[in-house]
């Protein structure tokens, strides 16, 4: 195994406040990786400083062997980094197709054939964006937007996708769907790094996982052990432990 | 080519291209036409009028590209038209003694406003909506300013004055400012400026069309409808957005260099936010992104108030025996009207492009 991602002493700071505090990350190809916490925690904005989004104050990211701390965000993506943003960010007046087709635009103009096929390749796994080929992106539902936007994200064929709170603000039934859909995803080799508040699924789908809080990790391992972790159960599956 | 006219035919035509063709050649022939049977029928004035219609053209599709394509609102535009202008002057005018030829300062002023479009938009890229709109408004008075006063101490500008006799355009050994006669056959040097500018307006078109479809054009639509993942698809929205200032703006300083040479004559007032602000309303009355509709926009808001001059006061005369409202005074009430009934009934313009009538379709959900 070959590590993908690996984050050493990384400080990101806005303006005097220090939101992360020293953090060591790392994710292995092929693995499903979660960090969770709770708000506030310093999730999204360590997520932004792998995406270029942010410049961290201290310490490296290296992606795929190199430090890609400085680097646009642009520059990042087309390395096959690829954020699916907090919110679904989807292009709402583009349809669909639109949408999937932005997401290749980091590649090559000769792939043009290999791009319709993926397009068709995502239709296959949600039959419901292939139904609404032509609406625009925003007449979907919540829970729609999510799987278009992991689809446009994937058209990207990405070595890491970065997953940012899906379950968000989608209904309990939703929420089960877009798991099975990333764990499908990871299945077919697809790196993930997924940052969630929902922490019980969260680890439930990955191999290992990150505990947030304050800014630091707290708690790193085995997603299993951790979700039999008295300190996780109490603080993030709301579980009342006797100690 | 089936596959270029389905990029550039609007949709009811797409399924009878003989139709389009046929129509396109009426339409090429009536246009070619057009400018002597004006001439014969002395209503040489109309012919000028569509000159400068046919400018506003250039500007409105060259605002187009930043308003309509990129999302950026800028009120300041016309101080690339003014730059353009300027440099054409400056160039080619006993002002300085200096006369370029045409195909020379055409690239000059073209380029020299691609440079101030960079300069307005390099601070600029992290500002949306409405305050971009208020620091864009600013560049174009700060441009206006400067024209007005850089007379002293070094005369650059000639101040308020203006610069008068500005070189005609010389192309191939023909001057468009005088009337070529061949025989009989004469041809005045507006009929001659208004072939030209056709001509221009075909290869602006097709550029715009060309640039809508390309890879550009896409990554400027994802850019509006959501920056941050426009970034996240590998999007390199930096240089999008500068490209679309500096692409807008070339395109204004190529219809200003234009300008000057068929006036003759430029002064900063030719330059004032209003101007501005009639391409903007020129853009959104036709149909922000839609080229066509930006085209006919231009036009309308072009000929409507000329056709006011020209009919409001003999109307009034033949119906009340004088004058009672000047048409400067209708032309503004018109306007007004206008632009209400529009944001009431059509508000995404004459012509919507695709994308913008989706986005409205949705809002009234």
């Amino acid at each position: 195994m070959t590590t993908l991602l690996s984050i050493k002493n990384l400080h990101i700071g806005y303006g005097g406040i220090q939101a992360v505090k020293g953090i060591d990350i790392h994710v292995e190809q092929g693995e499903l990786v979660t960090l969770i916490g709770a708000n506030g925690a310093g999730k999204t904005t360590t997520l932004k400083a792998i995406t270029g989004l942010l410049k961290p104050t201290a310490g490296t990211i290296e992606y795929d062997g190199k430090n890609i701390v400085g680097e646009p965000t642009y520059k990042i993506a087309s390395q096959g980094l690829v954020l699916v943003p907090e919110g679904r960010g989807v292009f709402p007046g583009l349809t669909i197709t639109e949408n999937l087709q932005m997401g290749a635009y980091s590649r090559p103009r000769h792939e043009r054939a290999s791009i319709a096929e993926d397009i068709e390749h995502k239709f296959s796994l949600f039959p419901r964006l292939k139904e609404r080929a032509k609406q625009t992106a925003g007449t979907l539902s919540g829970g729609e937007q999510q799987m278009l936007a992991i689809s446009r994200a994937l058209m990207a064929r990405p070595k890491l996708l970065l997953l940012d709170e899906p379950s968000m603000g989608l209904a309990p039934i939703m929420v089960q769907k877009i798991f099975e859909v990333v764990r499908e995803v990871s299945r077919r080799g697809v790196t993930i790094l997924l940052i969630e508040q929902n922490a019980k699924l969260a680890l439930q789908v990955s191999q290992r996982g990150y505990v947030m809080d304050g800014g630091i990790v707290t708690l790193s391992g085995d997603s299993k052990s951790l979700l039999v972790d008295p300190k996780v159960r109490e603080a993030y599956l709301g579980e009342d432990v006797a100690v | 080519m089936t596959h270029y006219i389905d990029h550039i035919l609007p949709a009811p035509l797409r399924k009878h291209p003989a139709v389009f063709w046929v129509g396109v050649v009426l339409i090429a022939a009536a246009l070619a036409v057009m400018p002597f049977v004006l001439v014969s029928h002395s209503m040489t004035s109309w012919v000028r009028i569509t000159n400068f219609a046919i400018l506003f053209v250039f500007l409105s599709l060259g605002l187009n590209i930043v308003v309509g394509f990129a999302g950026l609102l800028d009120l300041g535009y016309i101080a690339f038209y003014a730059v353009g202008a300027y440099v054409y002057a400056l160039l080619a005018s006993p002002h300085f003694g200096l006369h370029l030829p045409f195909w020379v300062i055409l690239p000059i002023g073209a380029a020299v406003a691609c440079l101030f479009g960079v300069l307005l938009g390099a601070p600029t890229l992290k500002l949306r909506g409405d305050y971009l709109a208020i620091v864009t408004l600013g560049f174009g008075e700060i441009v206006r300013i400067f024209m007005n006063n850089l007379s002293e101490p070094i005369n650059i500008t000639n101040g308020p004055k203006g610069i008068a006799t500005i070189d005609s355009i010389k192309l191939f050994g023909l001057d468009f400012g005088t009337t070529t006669r061949i025989g009989d056959f004469a041809m005045p040097g507006l009929i001659k400026y208004y072939y030209l500018l056709m001509f221009m307006l075909i290869i602006i078109i097709i550029i715009n069309l060309r640039l809508q479809n390309s890879r550009i054009g896409r990554a400027w639509e994802a850019i509006r409808e959501d920056e941050l993942a426009a970034r996240a698809m590998g999007i390199n929205t930096i240089n999008l957005k500068l490209l679309a200032f500096a692409m807008g703006a070339s395109f204004g300083g190529l219809a200003g260099g234009v300008f000057a040479a068929i006036q003759g004559f430029i002064s900063p007032e030719s330059f004032t936010l209003t101007e501005s602000v009639m391409i903007l309303a020129m853009v959104v009355l036709g149909g922000m992104g839609n080229i066509w509709g930006v085209v006919v926009g231009a036009l309308l808001l072009s000929f409507v108030p000329e056709l006011l001059r020209y009919t409001v006061e003999p109307a009034q005369k033949a119906l009340f025996g004088r004058q009672i409202i000047e048409a400067e005074v209708l032309r503004m009430l018109i306007f007004g009207f206008a632009m209400v009934a529009m944001m009431l009934f059509r508000p995404a313009g004459l012509l919507p492009s695709a994308v913008r009538k989706r986005e409205l379709a949705r809002k009234a959900d």
